[in-house]
């Protein structure tokens, strides 16, 4: 990124800078889940933070809210919105929106993080993170969403690059190219999720490391981790699904070793949403994450590994 | 079409074309890769009224409960982000659906149910504090003139069918009750502390119940409740009782208020 484009960057007033944030440490956090709550109040685990999905928190009391506030008593807090559908054709939705504020304004979280894919249109949710092409219209739609979404959250957003399964013939940019110009148009901030980027690569033939040192990775404020689902498409090419179902992959581990040498330390998320183990195993994942930010392990992956 | 309408219709409907303009790498099949898309949004939705239904479920088996939910999903998508309260209508549908129509029971099971996740997340309400309620008492000539706020919870629910019985059967060893399946049941729906309750009540208690939340004074709401009973139904089910409503009002910490 040229240092003009980086001046440019317009960043909403009071927002938290680039890079590692106040409030959420540089450690490996997991995601909260209700069936966890107990043994984590109880047995106090050591881990960086917790993050939750905003939509599954905007309900109007009860044990969910309980909850959330006495781990947000004790450990720094992320919260992760999965319905804002910023990569709609459609307006975005200002209930929803002033929902997420709401929550926002009740848990003060250290970060917020959305998606760069669309969930909503013609008034229906269709609950999965779906893609939108690379090209200028998309880029200027996604900008003004941004831009709103910030400005009445109040708040810098995460955006998260996403995991996919096909591509559009119409795009012009790379999504490098696009997720760049959409930090540096609205300065928002990366939401790194190093399991989406090796999965779309894969599935689109691309170079992943190509790809990660494209990004804005100055801009990272928080890391992905999670499991990848191995299917075979229709050419015999691996076919990878972003299940979030499993243990993070051996090359995901390297990838993620190889990102944390470019930029260090940097809050880190396993993600376990299907399948979801036991919290010592969900735990024995982080620590592994905590090595690798500790610098003291090494990824473990791959023979050899990845060269940086 | 806009794109995303394209792709809308593309996704309920797996003998829709492909929306326009997708491309793959390596020349695969795009509707091998697209055909991913279409399955995260059917049976997340799907599993999600699984999580809401677990009782309908295993009431019609998960085959048949699968076809229903994937009929659901296609019929009535969600309209909103918030999943918490997707299966409104779910109850409506099956009553409409030749596949449910072996379990008669199952639209009431199914607002048994919803009743039960819409108490889990209600707004909170502190209980009435002790010292307002003994003043209250003290003073039994003004009782029934007063209005009692009720926690945001509770809920009423009657059926001809045994659904109360079906519901708490299943919270065990999912052993089927040993009721008769036709009997007229009720019930109230309520969180007390992060438990949500599910208690046998009369359908007179019901009509008590929804008076009072419909800002009815305590003495217009028994009479409301017991009037109903005149018109000559003797099925236990209809008969009101307002010791054993106040009793549950009292010891469930239901009651958030008295003026």
């Amino acid at each position: 990124m040229s240092s003009a484009r980086e001046q440019a960057i317009r960043t909403p007033a009071g927002a938290p800078g680039p890079g590692p944030h106040p409030g959420l440490p540089p450690r490996a956090g997991v995601g909260l889940k209700p069936a966890h709550v107990q043994a984590i109040l109880e047995g106090a685990p050591d881990l960086g933070f917790f993050e939750v999905h905003a939509e599954n928190y905007l309900v109007a009391g009860g044990p969910m809210h309980t909850d959330l506030t006495r781990i947000a008593e004790r450990y720094p807090l992320s919260i992760h919105g999965v319905g804002l559908s910023i990569g709609g054709e459609d307006p975005l939705d200002p209930d929803h929106l002033r929902a997420l504020r709401g929550l926002l304004d009740r848990y003060q979280p250290a970060l917020f993080s959305e998606h760069l894919a669309w969930s909503t249109h013609g008034g229906v949710f269709w609950n999965d993170l779906l893609p939108v092409p690379y090209d200028q219209a998309t880029l200027n739609r996604v900008c003004a969403h941004l831009d709103q979404a910030q400005d009445t959250l109040g708040r810098r957003i995460l955006l998260e690059n996403p995991a996919t399964y096909v591509e559009f013939a119409d795009s012009t940019l790379s999504e490098a190219e696009f997720v760049s110009a959409l930090v540096a148009r609205t300065g928002c901030g990366l939401l790194l999720d190093v399991n989406n980027a090796y999965v779309s690569c894969t599935n689109h033939g691309r170079d992943v490391l190509g790809y990660l040192a494209a990004l804005p990775l100055a801009q990272v404020g928080e890391i992905h981790l999670a499991g990848f689902h191995r299917e075979t498409d229709s050419a015999g090419d691996s076919l990878l699904i972003d299940s979030h179902g499993s243990a993070v992959d051996a090359a995901v581990w390297d990838l993620y070793a190889w990102t944390l040498a470019r930029l260090g330390p940097q809050p880190t998320l396993i993600e376990w949403d299907n399948d979801i183990p036991a919290f010592d195993r969900l735990q024995a994942e982080a620590r592994r994450a905590d090595r690798l930010l500790a610098g003291l392990g090494t990824a473990g992956g791959t023979a050899g590994g990845i060269a940086a | 079409m806009s794109g995303h309408a394209a792709w809308c219709t593309a996704l309920l409907d797996p003998d829709r074309d492909l929306p326009p303009g997708l491309t793959t790498w390596n020349g695969s099949d795009p509707a091998q890769r697209f055909a991913v898309y279409r399955n995260n949004v059917t049976v997340s939705l799907m599993e999600a009224l699984a999580d809401t239904f677990p009782v309908c479920q295993a009431s019609v088996g998960e085959p048949r409960f699968r076809d229903l939910a994937r009929d659901f999903v296609r019929a009535h998508p969600p309209r909103s982000p918030v999943l918490a309260r997707y299966g409104q209508g779910f109850a409506e549908f099956a009553a409409a659906s030749t596949l449910a129509a072996p379990w008669p029971y199952l639209p009431d099971l199914a607002r048994l149910e919803l009743a039960c996740l819409d108490a889990l997340h209600a707004a909170d309400a502190p209980p009435l504090d002790p010292d307002t309620l003994t003043a209250a008492l003290a003073r039994p000539e003004t009782l029934p003139a007063l209005r009692l706020g009720l926690h945001p919870s509770l809920k009423t629910l009657d059926s001809p069918f045994a659904v109360v019985s079906r519901w708490a059967a299943q919270q065990g060893d999912g052993a089927p009750p040993a009721i008769d399946p036709g009997r007229p049941e009720s019930a109230w729906v309520l969180r007390r502390g992060r438990a949500v309750l599910v208690l046998p009540m009369s359908a007179g208690d019901g009509r008590f119940a929804r008076a009072l939340q419909a800002g009815a004074t305590l003495g217009e709401a028994a009479a409301t409740a017991a009037a109903d009973e005149s018109g000559g139904d003797p099925d236990a089910a209809g008969g009101f009782d307002l010791t054993r409503c106040l009793a549950v009002l009292l010891r469930e910490h239901v009651l958030t208020g008295i003026t």
